[in-house]
């Protein structure tokens, strides 16, 4: 209906002047920013009809089960995790989301939150890491523990800044070799995260890419995680998403919870610095 | 066992506007198991209430073409800041939760 209305309004001026540059020129400004507006209000139903979604969003229900699992004795050992150290002391879960990835000195490691909160699992509670990593992603009949507990603990940062440390050596190490695995190129595909990821502008389907290499656009890929997935109704972390992407890219599957996906979370972290994280999101 | 439902209830104007996220898979019998390939029995809620101090206001009837882990919304009349709703539900296999809240 629009797109008649702007060809008529240039059939009109057609007819109205005689020159011919004249009349090339004024069919094409009239197009233009008629396009222009018919997109951006497009973009402005799908924000409000995102923020609708954000008012209610399930991914509260892991947050809430995550809590009680934190605070539940559990495991071999019957322990909680209220001692577990997320790099601000024992027990201290708020803001710790947005500071990890960070070193650990206890372990000699950089550490993103899901593979803290193992080693807390472990440690604390008693709980053997094979286990843990054997369906270590949410699935219609089971979410696991460590996803609701991720949950829990990102909500805890929601409206804080992410100020991810980089005054250790490893943990510039740990930016520096992310930076090397999102710009590497392999696979059948001769892929890399860059490829999608590494420039702005680029759209998948109606999906906006982020340019997670740049520092206004890295915290598009860094928000909205842990992110409850409308498309089977699943609760998933950034370990997902991170194996995902391997997985799209026809690499071989990461280690869950393992350096490279560290390393990677870094990068993201690092590059989404500064920006106001809004805690556990909802995604399409 | 079910998990603990998340009720919001807040007066809008003259409106109270209740808002309740359910924890439940709402299995609709027809999704086959991607490892066994025998069919994921039905687990669905069927019915829902909602009362606002004690008055029932919402005697719902659901369905499998609900998703999982869903979000009701309800908009009542003539209830006022204070007044305590409850929500409950009880699905086809005899599960059933209850949970409360106050209208803020």
């Amino acid at each position: 209906m629009k797109r008649t209305l702007i060809l008529s309004a240039a059939m009109l001026a057609v007819a109205a002047m005689s020159n011919q540059h004249a009349i090339a020129q004024a069919g094409k400004s009239a197009k233009k920013p008629a396009a222009a507006a018919a997109k951006s209000k497009q973009a402005a139903e799908f924000e409000q009809f995102h923020e609708e979604l954000e008012q209610d969003n399930p991914a509260e229900l892991f947050e809430l089960k995550g809590e009680e699992l934190w605070k539940a004795k559990r495991g071999p050992k019957h322990a909680s995790l209220e001692q577990c150290d997320l790099g601000l002391g024992p027990g201290v879960v708020k803001g710790a989301y947005v500071q990890m990835p960070r070193y650990f000195a206890d372990v000699g490691q950089v550490m993103d939150p899901e593979r803290r909160i193992l080693h807390c699992m472990v440690t604390l509670q008693g709980f053997r890491q094979a286990d843990l990593a054997k369906q270590p992603f949410s699935t219609p009949d089971q979410t696991p523990d460590q996803v609701s507990l991720v949950a829990y603990v990102a909500a805890q940062s929601r409206g804080m800044k992410i100020a991810v440390p980089q005054t250790n050596a490893q943990e510039r190490e740990a930016y520096a070799v992310g930076r090397e695995i999102f710009n590497y190129r392999a696979g059948p595909y001769d892929f890399s995260c860059a490829t999608c990821h590494g420039q702005k502008g680029l759209r998948i389907r109606s999906q906006q890419l982020p340019d997670l290499a740049s520092k206004e656009q890295a915290i598009n890929g860094y928000q909205g995680w842990p992110g409850y997935r409308l498309t089977g109704g699943l609760m998933h972390t950034l370990q997902w998403r991170m194996n995902d992407c391997f997985r799209q890219q026809r690499f071989p599957e990461p280690g869950y919870a393992s350096e490279t996906i560290t390393d990677l979370l870094t990068y993201l972290a690092v590059n989404a610095d500064g920006h106001v994280y809004k805690g556990p999101g909802i995604k399409r | 066992m079910s998990d603990p439902m998340k009720i919001r209830a807040q007066m809008k104007g003259d409106i109270a506007d209740i808002r309740v996220l359910i924890s439940h898979p709402m299995e609709t019998g027809l999704r086959k198991d991607a490892k066994t390939g025998k069919l994921v029995p039905a687990h669905y809620i069927t019915t829902l209430n909602v009362t606002v101090n004690g008055k029932t206001v919402v005697a719902g009837e659901t369905g499998t073409s609900i998703s999982r882990n869903p979000v009701f919304g309800f908009k009542v009349k003539g209830a006022k800041a204070g007044d305590k709703v409850v929500i409950s539900w009880v699905d086809n296999l005899g599960d059933k939760r209850s949970d409360e809240a106050s209208i803020n």
